[in-house]
Protein backbone atom coordinates (compact mmCIF):
# COMPACT_ATOMS: atom_id res chain seq x y z
CA UNK A 1 0.00 0.00 0.00
CA UNK A 2 1.06 3.61 -0.55
CA UNK A 3 0.61 6.02 2.36
CA UNK A 4 0.63 9.81 2.38
CA UNK A 5 0.21 12.61 4.89
CA UNK A 6 -1.63 15.64 3.62
CA UNK A 7 -3.26 18.83 4.81
CA UNK A 8 -6.87 19.27 3.71
CA UNK A 9 -9.82 21.35 4.91
CA UNK A 10 -8.20 22.51 8.10
CA UNK A 11 -6.52 19.34 9.35
CA UNK A 12 -3.64 16.97 8.72
CA UNK A 13 -4.69 13.51 7.48
CA UNK A 14 -3.23 10.11 6.77
CA UNK A 15 -4.21 8.99 3.29
CA UNK A 16 -3.69 6.11 0.88
CA UNK A 17 -3.44 5.92 -2.88
CA UNK A 18 -6.75 5.78 -4.80
CA UNK A 19 -7.48 5.58 -8.55
CA UNK A 20 -8.86 9.12 -8.41
CA UNK A 21 -5.87 10.47 -6.45
CA UNK A 22 -5.95 9.68 -2.77
CA UNK A 23 -8.33 8.61 -0.07
CA UNK A 24 -8.20 10.16 3.39
CA UNK A 25 -8.52 7.87 6.42
CA UNK A 26 -11.99 9.33 7.03
CA UNK A 27 -13.21 8.25 3.57
CA UNK A 28 -12.94 11.44 1.53
CA UNK A 29 -11.54 10.82 -1.96
CA UNK A 30 -9.58 13.73 -3.42
CA UNK A 31 -7.58 14.63 -6.49
CA UNK A 32 -3.80 14.91 -6.22
CA UNK A 33 -3.94 18.68 -6.60
CA UNK A 34 -6.70 19.21 -4.03
CA UNK A 35 -4.45 18.69 -1.01
CA UNK A 36 -1.18 20.01 0.39
CA UNK A 37 1.29 17.13 0.50
CA UNK A 38 3.48 16.77 3.58
CA UNK A 39 6.40 14.40 4.15
CA UNK A 40 4.53 11.07 4.32
CA UNK A 41 5.32 10.20 7.96
CA UNK A 42 6.54 11.83 11.18
CA UNK A 43 10.26 11.99 10.52
CA UNK A 44 12.80 11.26 13.25
CA UNK A 45 16.53 11.22 12.55
CA UNK A 46 17.45 11.92 8.92
CA UNK A 47 20.66 10.20 7.79
CA UNK A 48 22.01 10.93 4.32
CA UNK A 49 24.72 9.22 2.33
CA UNK A 50 27.32 11.07 0.34
CA UNK A 51 28.92 9.42 -2.66
CA UNK A 52 27.11 6.11 -2.54
CA UNK A 53 26.94 5.54 -6.32
CA UNK A 54 30.13 4.72 -8.17
CA UNK A 55 29.36 6.97 -11.16
CA UNK A 56 28.65 9.97 -8.90
CA UNK A 57 31.97 9.37 -7.12
CA UNK A 58 33.66 9.57 -10.53
CA UNK A 59 31.71 12.72 -11.38
CA UNK A 60 33.00 14.47 -8.27
CA UNK A 61 36.44 12.83 -8.21
CA UNK A 62 38.35 16.08 -8.74
CA UNK A 63 37.50 17.27 -5.25
CA UNK A 64 37.48 13.97 -3.42
CA UNK A 65 39.84 12.72 -0.77
CA UNK A 66 38.07 9.39 -0.41
CA UNK A 67 37.66 6.34 -2.52
CA UNK A 68 34.62 4.21 -3.11
CA UNK A 69 34.92 1.40 -0.62
CA UNK A 70 35.86 3.21 2.58
CA UNK A 71 33.41 3.57 5.45
CA UNK A 72 30.09 4.98 4.16
CA UNK A 73 30.03 8.81 4.18
CA UNK A 74 26.96 9.37 6.31
CA UNK A 75 25.81 12.72 7.63
CA UNK A 76 22.74 14.09 9.35
CA UNK A 77 19.96 16.45 8.39
CA UNK A 78 17.12 17.81 10.50
CA UNK A 79 13.36 17.32 9.99
CA UNK A 80 13.02 21.11 9.71
CA UNK A 81 14.54 21.02 6.22
CA UNK A 82 11.81 18.73 4.86
CA UNK A 83 8.91 19.55 2.58
CA UNK A 84 6.42 17.35 0.72
CA UNK A 85 5.38 16.59 -2.86
CA UNK A 86 4.44 19.56 -5.08
CA UNK A 87 6.27 21.94 -2.75
CA UNK A 88 8.48 24.92 -3.50
CA UNK A 89 12.21 25.08 -2.91
CA UNK A 90 14.03 28.39 -2.65
CA UNK A 91 17.04 29.20 -4.80
CA UNK A 92 18.92 32.18 -3.33
CA UNK A 93 19.52 34.87 -5.96
CA UNK A 94 23.28 35.00 -5.45
CA UNK A 95 24.19 31.33 -5.97
CA UNK A 96 25.78 29.74 -9.03
CA UNK A 97 25.34 26.00 -8.49
CA UNK A 98 22.29 24.48 -6.86
CA UNK A 99 21.47 20.90 -7.78
CA UNK A 100 18.89 18.21 -7.02
CA UNK A 101 19.72 14.67 -5.91
CA UNK A 102 17.24 11.88 -6.59
CA UNK A 103 17.56 9.31 -3.78
CA UNK A 104 15.80 6.23 -2.50
CA UNK A 105 14.71 6.92 1.10
CA UNK A 106 14.60 3.93 3.43
CA UNK A 107 12.20 4.33 6.36
CA UNK A 108 12.90 2.42 9.56
CA UNK A 109 9.87 0.74 11.13
CA UNK A 110 11.39 -1.21 14.03
CA UNK A 111 14.22 -0.12 16.28
CA UNK A 112 17.57 -1.51 15.24
CA UNK A 113 20.81 -1.85 17.23
CA UNK A 114 23.65 -4.16 16.21
CA UNK A 115 21.58 -5.64 13.40
CA UNK A 116 23.44 -7.85 10.95
CA UNK A 117 22.84 -7.34 7.25
CA UNK A 118 21.06 -10.69 6.88
CA UNK A 119 18.26 -9.39 9.12
CA UNK A 120 18.40 -5.71 8.25
CA UNK A 121 15.44 -5.52 5.88
CA UNK A 122 13.15 -6.77 8.66
CA UNK A 123 13.59 -3.31 10.22
CA UNK A 124 12.44 -1.39 7.13
CA UNK A 125 8.85 -0.10 7.08
CA UNK A 126 8.99 1.16 3.51
CA UNK A 127 10.46 3.47 0.92
CA UNK A 128 9.97 7.00 -0.45
CA UNK A 129 11.52 9.21 -3.07
CA UNK A 130 13.75 11.99 -1.76
CA UNK A 131 15.13 14.99 -3.59
CA UNK A 132 18.01 16.24 -1.49
CA UNK A 133 19.11 19.63 -2.86
CA UNK A 134 22.60 21.01 -2.31
CA UNK A 135 23.89 24.53 -2.87
CA UNK A 136 27.53 24.05 -3.57
CA UNK A 137 28.39 27.76 -3.34
CA UNK A 138 28.15 27.37 0.44
CA UNK A 139 30.40 24.32 0.70
CA UNK A 140 33.09 24.68 3.34
CA UNK A 141 35.69 22.10 4.30
CA UNK A 142 34.51 21.63 7.88
CA UNK A 143 32.06 18.90 8.79
CA UNK A 144 31.38 18.38 5.11
CA UNK A 145 28.79 18.72 3.84
CA UNK A 146 28.04 21.60 6.20
CA UNK A 147 24.41 22.34 7.03
CA UNK A 148 24.40 25.60 5.09
CA UNK A 149 24.85 23.47 1.94
CA UNK A 150 22.64 20.55 2.85
CA UNK A 151 20.14 21.46 5.57
CA UNK A 152 18.48 24.60 4.30
CA UNK A 153 14.77 25.23 4.76
CA UNK A 154 12.74 23.74 1.85
CA UNK A 155 15.76 21.89 0.41
CA UNK A 156 14.86 18.28 1.23
CA UNK A 157 11.77 17.00 -0.56
CA UNK A 158 10.24 13.70 0.60
CA UNK A 159 7.27 11.76 -0.76
CA UNK A 160 4.76 11.59 -2.29
CA UNK A 161 4.18 8.16 -0.74
CA UNK A 162 5.60 5.89 1.88
CA UNK A 163 5.42 2.57 0.02
CA UNK A 164 5.18 -0.51 2.24
CA UNK A 165 8.32 -2.64 2.14
CA UNK A 166 6.14 -5.68 1.41
CA UNK A 167 5.22 -4.07 -1.93
CA UNK A 168 8.86 -3.59 -2.99
CA UNK A 169 10.21 -7.04 -3.78
CA UNK A 170 13.76 -5.84 -4.51
CA UNK A 171 14.78 -2.31 -3.46
CA UNK A 172 18.10 -2.84 -5.28
CA UNK A 173 16.56 -3.11 -8.74
CA UNK A 174 14.80 0.24 -9.10
CA UNK A 175 15.40 2.75 -11.89
CA UNK A 176 15.88 6.39 -10.83
CA UNK A 177 15.16 9.34 -13.13
CA UNK A 178 15.25 13.08 -12.73
CA UNK A 179 13.63 15.38 -15.27
CA UNK A 180 13.99 19.16 -15.28
CA UNK A 181 11.14 20.81 -17.20
CA UNK A 182 10.47 17.43 -18.82
CA UNK A 183 14.02 16.85 -19.97
CA UNK A 184 15.85 13.79 -18.63
CA UNK A 185 18.97 14.93 -16.74
CA UNK A 186 19.77 12.09 -14.35
CA UNK A 187 19.29 8.37 -14.50
CA UNK A 188 20.58 5.44 -12.53
CA UNK A 189 19.55 2.29 -10.78
CA UNK A 190 19.59 1.37 -7.10
CA UNK A 191 21.58 -1.75 -8.03
CA UNK A 192 24.62 0.55 -8.34
CA UNK A 193 24.72 1.63 -4.70
CA UNK A 194 28.21 1.16 -3.23
CA UNK A 195 26.86 0.29 0.24
CA UNK A 196 23.45 -1.35 -0.19
CA UNK A 197 20.57 -1.02 2.26
CA UNK A 198 21.41 -3.99 4.51
CA UNK A 199 25.04 -2.83 4.69
CA UNK A 200 23.95 0.69 5.65
CA UNK A 201 21.64 -0.57 8.40
CA UNK A 202 24.36 -2.88 9.73
CA UNK A 203 26.91 -0.05 9.64
CA UNK A 204 24.72 2.55 11.34
CA UNK A 205 23.12 0.25 13.90
CA UNK A 206 26.57 -0.89 15.02
CA UNK A 207 27.05 2.47 16.76
CA UNK A 208 23.60 4.01 17.10
CA UNK A 209 20.05 2.91 17.76
CA UNK A 210 17.80 3.43 14.76
CA UNK A 211 14.13 3.98 15.66
CA UNK A 212 10.81 3.89 13.82
CA UNK A 213 10.52 7.04 11.75
CA UNK A 214 14.24 7.40 11.17
CA UNK A 215 15.07 7.62 7.48
CA UNK A 216 18.18 6.87 5.43
CA UNK A 217 18.66 8.76 2.16
CA UNK A 218 20.81 6.33 0.23
CA UNK A 219 22.70 8.67 -2.11
CA UNK A 220 22.39 9.78 -5.71
CA UNK A 221 23.81 8.62 -9.05
CA UNK A 222 25.61 10.64 -11.72
CA UNK A 223 23.85 13.51 -13.46
CA UNK A 224 23.34 16.42 -11.10
CA UNK A 225 22.92 19.74 -12.90
CA UNK A 226 22.18 23.30 -11.87
CA UNK A 227 18.54 24.31 -11.53
CA UNK A 228 17.04 27.78 -11.87
CA UNK A 229 14.02 29.70 -10.63
CA UNK A 230 10.90 28.46 -12.39
CA UNK A 231 12.23 24.97 -13.07
CA UNK A 232 10.01 22.00 -12.37
CA UNK A 233 12.14 19.15 -11.01
CA UNK A 234 10.62 15.68 -11.05
CA UNK A 235 12.51 12.92 -9.24
CA UNK A 236 11.10 9.47 -9.90
CA UNK A 237 11.87 5.98 -8.67
CA UNK A 238 10.31 2.94 -10.28
CA UNK A 239 7.47 1.57 -8.15
CA UNK A 240 8.03 4.15 -5.39
CA UNK A 241 6.74 7.41 -6.77
CA UNK A 242 7.09 10.55 -8.80
CA UNK A 243 8.05 13.54 -6.65
CA UNK A 244 7.39 17.00 -8.10
CA UNK A 245 9.10 20.17 -6.90
CA UNK A 246 9.32 23.73 -8.20
CA UNK A 247 12.25 26.10 -7.76
CA UNK A 248 11.22 29.58 -6.62
CA UNK A 249 13.13 32.78 -6.07
CA UNK A 250 13.86 35.06 -3.15
CA UNK A 251 10.88 37.32 -3.91
CA UNK A 252 8.48 34.64 -2.63
CA UNK A 253 10.18 34.99 0.71
CA UNK A 254 10.24 38.78 0.80
CA UNK A 255 13.99 38.78 0.36
CA UNK B 1 4.00 25.74 20.19
CA UNK B 2 5.58 28.47 22.26
CA UNK B 3 7.82 27.37 25.08
CA UNK B 4 7.61 30.00 27.82
CA UNK B 5 9.54 29.69 31.06
CA UNK B 6 9.62 31.79 34.19
CA UNK B 7 11.64 29.44 36.38
CA UNK B 8 13.12 26.13 35.23
CA UNK B 9 11.81 23.08 33.38
CA UNK B 10 12.99 19.56 34.15
CA UNK B 11 11.83 15.96 33.90
CA UNK B 12 12.89 13.54 36.65
CA UNK B 13 12.52 9.89 35.63
CA UNK B 14 9.22 8.47 36.85
CA UNK B 15 7.29 11.69 36.29
CA UNK B 16 4.85 11.71 33.37
CA UNK B 17 5.82 15.14 32.08
CA UNK B 18 8.51 17.75 32.33
CA UNK B 19 7.35 20.39 34.81
CA UNK B 20 8.33 23.89 35.77
CA UNK B 21 9.54 24.65 39.27
CA UNK B 22 11.85 27.07 41.04
CA UNK B 23 15.51 26.79 40.08
CA UNK B 24 16.31 25.99 43.73
CA UNK B 25 13.90 23.03 43.67
CA UNK B 26 15.69 21.40 40.77
CA UNK B 27 19.09 22.30 42.20
CA UNK B 28 18.20 20.41 45.37
CA UNK B 29 16.78 17.38 43.55
CA UNK B 30 19.70 17.25 41.09
CA UNK B 31 22.49 18.09 43.54
CA UNK B 32 25.63 16.24 42.51
CA UNK B 33 26.93 15.68 46.05
CA UNK B 34 24.09 13.38 47.08
CA UNK B 35 21.98 10.63 45.50
CA UNK B 36 18.79 11.48 43.68
CA UNK B 37 16.70 10.54 40.69
CA UNK B 38 18.03 10.34 37.19
CA UNK B 39 16.52 12.87 34.78
CA UNK B 40 15.17 12.68 31.28
CA UNK B 41 16.36 15.33 28.81
CA UNK B 42 14.40 18.54 29.44
CA UNK B 43 13.52 18.90 25.74
CA UNK B 44 13.12 16.59 22.71
CA UNK B 45 13.83 19.08 19.96
CA UNK B 46 16.62 18.82 17.39
CA UNK B 47 20.07 19.40 18.90
CA UNK B 48 22.56 21.37 16.81
CA UNK B 49 26.24 21.85 17.59
CA UNK B 50 28.47 24.67 16.41
CA UNK B 51 32.01 23.84 15.40
CA UNK B 52 35.01 26.09 16.16
CA UNK B 53 32.92 28.85 17.73
CA UNK B 54 35.33 29.27 20.62
CA UNK B 55 38.22 31.62 19.83
CA UNK B 56 40.73 29.29 21.48
CA UNK B 57 39.34 26.24 19.64
CA UNK B 58 39.76 28.09 16.36
CA UNK B 59 43.20 29.33 17.41
CA UNK B 60 44.24 25.77 18.25
CA UNK B 61 43.90 24.90 14.56
CA UNK B 62 46.22 27.82 13.79
CA UNK B 63 47.50 27.97 10.23
CA UNK B 64 45.97 24.56 9.49
CA UNK B 65 42.78 26.41 8.55
CA UNK B 66 44.54 27.72 5.46
CA UNK B 67 46.05 24.37 4.46
CA UNK B 68 44.44 21.28 2.97
CA UNK B 69 41.91 19.93 3.57
CA UNK B 70 40.35 23.07 5.09
CA UNK B 71 41.88 25.65 2.71
CA UNK B 72 40.16 28.63 4.41
CA UNK B 73 38.90 29.61 7.86
CA UNK B 74 35.17 29.00 8.50
CA UNK B 75 33.02 31.62 6.76
CA UNK B 76 29.60 30.89 8.27
CA UNK B 77 28.55 28.91 11.34
CA UNK B 78 29.59 25.27 10.87
CA UNK B 79 26.83 23.20 12.39
CA UNK B 80 26.29 19.54 13.07
CA UNK B 81 23.42 17.53 14.51
CA UNK B 82 23.33 15.27 17.56
CA UNK B 83 20.58 12.78 16.67
CA UNK B 84 17.89 11.73 19.13
CA UNK B 85 19.62 8.48 20.13
CA UNK B 86 22.42 10.54 21.69
CA UNK B 87 20.32 12.67 24.02
CA UNK B 88 20.08 11.58 27.66
CA UNK B 89 19.56 13.39 30.95
CA UNK B 90 21.37 14.15 34.17
CA UNK B 91 22.69 11.11 36.12
CA UNK B 92 22.16 8.73 33.17
CA UNK B 93 25.22 6.52 32.53
CA UNK B 94 27.01 7.05 29.22
CA UNK B 95 28.29 3.91 27.41
CA UNK B 96 31.94 3.94 26.31
CA UNK B 97 32.32 1.82 23.18
CA UNK B 98 34.73 -1.09 23.38
CA UNK B 99 36.96 0.41 20.65
CA UNK B 100 37.47 3.76 22.41
CA UNK B 101 39.81 4.03 25.38
CA UNK B 102 38.71 7.55 26.27
CA UNK B 103 35.97 9.97 25.24
CA UNK B 104 36.14 13.73 24.84
CA UNK B 105 33.86 15.74 27.12
CA UNK B 106 32.58 18.74 25.16
CA UNK B 107 31.16 21.11 27.74
CA UNK B 108 28.90 23.72 26.20
CA UNK B 109 25.98 26.01 26.83
CA UNK B 110 22.74 24.82 25.19
CA UNK B 111 20.41 27.57 24.01
CA UNK B 112 16.82 26.24 24.04
CA UNK B 113 14.48 27.94 21.61
CA UNK B 114 11.09 29.16 22.81
CA UNK B 115 9.62 30.46 19.55
CA UNK B 116 10.08 29.63 15.90
CA UNK B 117 13.11 31.57 14.70
CA UNK B 118 13.51 32.20 10.98
CA UNK B 119 15.63 35.10 9.73
CA UNK B 120 15.77 36.87 13.07
CA UNK B 121 17.98 39.91 13.63
CA UNK B 122 20.69 39.66 16.26
CA UNK B 123 19.08 42.53 18.16
CA UNK B 124 15.88 40.48 18.60
CA UNK B 125 17.38 37.00 18.73
CA UNK B 126 17.36 36.48 22.49
CA UNK B 127 13.60 37.08 22.63
CA UNK B 128 13.24 33.76 20.74
CA UNK B 129 15.06 31.88 23.50
CA UNK B 130 13.12 29.99 26.20
CA UNK B 131 16.14 29.35 28.37
CA UNK B 132 19.50 27.70 28.76
CA UNK B 133 20.79 24.31 29.76
CA UNK B 134 24.07 22.45 30.21
CA UNK B 135 25.18 20.02 27.49
CA UNK B 136 28.03 17.53 27.28
CA UNK B 137 28.74 17.10 23.56
CA UNK B 138 30.64 13.82 23.78
CA UNK B 139 32.93 12.57 21.01
CA UNK B 140 35.28 9.73 20.31
CA UNK B 141 38.52 11.75 19.98
CA UNK B 142 39.30 12.54 16.34
CA UNK B 143 41.84 14.92 14.87
CA UNK B 144 40.21 15.99 11.62
CA UNK B 145 37.06 18.10 11.41
CA UNK B 146 36.99 17.89 7.61
CA UNK B 147 34.51 15.04 7.25
CA UNK B 148 34.38 13.20 10.57
CA UNK B 149 32.52 9.92 10.74
CA UNK B 150 29.16 9.82 12.49
CA UNK B 151 30.74 7.08 14.63
CA UNK B 152 32.62 9.77 16.53
CA UNK B 153 29.69 11.90 17.69
CA UNK B 154 26.42 10.02 17.19
CA UNK B 155 26.62 7.02 19.49
CA UNK B 156 23.81 6.27 21.93
CA UNK B 157 24.08 8.49 25.00
CA UNK B 158 26.66 10.89 23.55
CA UNK B 159 24.68 14.05 24.34
CA UNK B 160 23.81 14.34 28.05
CA UNK B 161 21.76 17.45 28.72
CA UNK B 162 20.17 19.18 31.73
CA UNK B 163 19.25 18.81 34.51
CA UNK B 164 16.88 21.70 33.70
CA UNK B 165 16.21 24.48 31.24
CA UNK B 166 16.63 27.71 33.19
CA UNK B 167 14.45 30.59 32.00
CA UNK B 168 16.14 33.22 29.85
CA UNK B 169 15.18 36.00 32.29
CA UNK B 170 17.23 34.30 35.00
CA UNK B 171 20.36 34.20 32.81
CA UNK B 172 20.83 37.85 31.93
CA UNK B 173 24.34 37.53 30.44
CA UNK B 174 24.59 34.31 28.35
CA UNK B 175 27.83 35.59 26.82
CA UNK B 176 29.63 35.74 30.17
CA UNK B 177 29.05 32.33 31.75
CA UNK B 178 31.88 30.41 33.37
CA UNK B 179 32.00 26.70 32.51
CA UNK B 180 33.99 24.12 34.46
CA UNK B 181 34.47 20.43 33.84
CA UNK B 182 35.39 18.14 36.72
CA UNK B 183 36.34 14.48 36.43
CA UNK B 184 35.94 12.49 39.65
CA UNK B 185 35.77 15.77 41.52
CA UNK B 186 38.94 17.33 40.09
CA UNK B 187 38.52 20.41 37.91
CA UNK B 188 40.18 19.72 34.58
CA UNK B 189 38.92 22.54 32.35
CA UNK B 190 37.72 26.10 32.78
CA UNK B 191 36.24 28.13 29.95
CA UNK B 192 33.67 30.85 29.42
CA UNK B 193 31.06 31.76 26.88
CA UNK B 194 32.88 35.10 26.76
CA UNK B 195 35.24 33.30 24.38
CA UNK B 196 32.66 32.75 21.64
CA UNK B 197 33.49 33.91 18.12
CA UNK B 198 29.79 34.46 17.43
CA UNK B 199 28.00 35.42 20.66
CA UNK B 200 24.63 33.77 21.34
CA UNK B 201 22.43 36.38 19.65
CA UNK B 202 24.61 36.65 16.54
CA UNK B 203 24.80 32.86 16.26
CA UNK B 204 20.99 32.57 16.30
CA UNK B 205 20.76 35.30 13.66
CA UNK B 206 23.34 33.67 11.37
CA UNK B 207 21.84 30.18 11.69
CA UNK B 208 18.22 31.26 11.25
CA UNK B 209 19.19 32.98 8.00
CA UNK B 210 19.18 29.61 6.23
CA UNK B 211 17.54 27.19 8.67
CA UNK B 212 14.51 27.62 10.92
CA UNK B 213 14.94 26.85 14.60
CA UNK B 214 11.79 25.50 16.27
CA UNK B 215 10.58 25.66 19.88
CA UNK B 216 12.42 23.05 21.91
CA UNK B 217 15.38 22.91 19.53
CA UNK B 218 18.77 23.26 21.21
CA UNK B 219 21.67 25.21 19.74
CA UNK B 220 24.96 24.30 21.41
CA UNK B 221 27.15 27.38 21.17
CA UNK B 222 30.50 25.61 20.89
CA UNK B 223 33.12 23.73 22.84
CA UNK B 224 36.38 25.32 24.03
CA UNK B 225 39.81 24.01 23.05
CA UNK B 226 41.42 21.05 24.82
CA UNK B 227 38.25 19.24 25.77
CA UNK B 228 39.16 16.87 28.60
CA UNK B 229 38.95 13.11 28.21
CA UNK B 230 37.39 10.55 30.50
CA UNK B 231 37.26 6.75 30.72
CA UNK B 232 34.71 4.17 31.80
CA UNK B 233 34.25 4.33 35.56
CA UNK B 234 34.82 8.08 35.79
CA UNK B 235 32.20 10.65 36.69
CA UNK B 236 32.02 13.90 34.74
CA UNK B 237 30.44 17.04 36.14
CA UNK B 238 29.90 20.13 34.03
CA UNK B 239 28.98 23.33 35.84
CA UNK B 240 27.69 26.45 34.14
CA UNK B 241 27.29 29.15 36.72
CA UNK B 242 23.62 30.13 36.96
CA UNK B 243 22.45 27.36 34.61
CA UNK B 244 23.17 24.11 36.41
CA UNK B 245 25.36 21.13 37.08
CA UNK B 246 25.17 18.12 34.77
CA UNK B 247 26.69 14.88 36.00
CA UNK B 248 27.07 11.56 34.20
CA UNK B 249 29.16 8.48 34.82
CA UNK B 250 30.88 6.68 31.98
CA UNK B 251 30.38 2.92 31.83
CA UNK B 252 31.80 0.25 29.53
CA UNK B 253 29.32 -0.55 26.78
CA UNK B 254 27.73 -3.98 27.10
CA UNK B 255 28.83 -6.46 24.42
CA UNK B 256 26.25 -6.92 21.63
Amino acid sequence: MKHARVAYAGAIHDAIEHPAGLRLADGRVLAEDAVVWLPPFEVGTVIALGLNYADHVKELSKELTVTGKDEPLAFLKSPGALIGHRGQTRRPADVKFMHYECELAVVIGRSARNVKRAHALQHVAGYCVANDYAIRDYLENYYRPNLRVKNRDTCTVLGPWLVDAADVPDPHQLALHTRVNGQLTQQGNTRDMIADIPELIEYLSAFMTLSAGDVILTGTPDGVVNVNVGDEVVTQIEGIGRLVNTIVGDEWFGR
Amino acid sequence: MILMLQHALAHPQGEALATEAAVEHWQALAAVDRPGPAFLPPTRGTVYGTLLNHRDALAALGDQVNAAPYKAPPQAPILYIKPRNTVVGHRVPVPVPADALELEMGATLGVVMGRTASRVAAADALTYVAGYTVVNDISVPHASVYRPSMRFKCRDGFCPMGPAIVARALVPAPDALDITVAIDGHTVQRSSTAGLVLPVAQLIADVSEFMTLFPGDVLMVGVAANAPRARAGQTVTITIHGVGQLQNTLVAEAAP
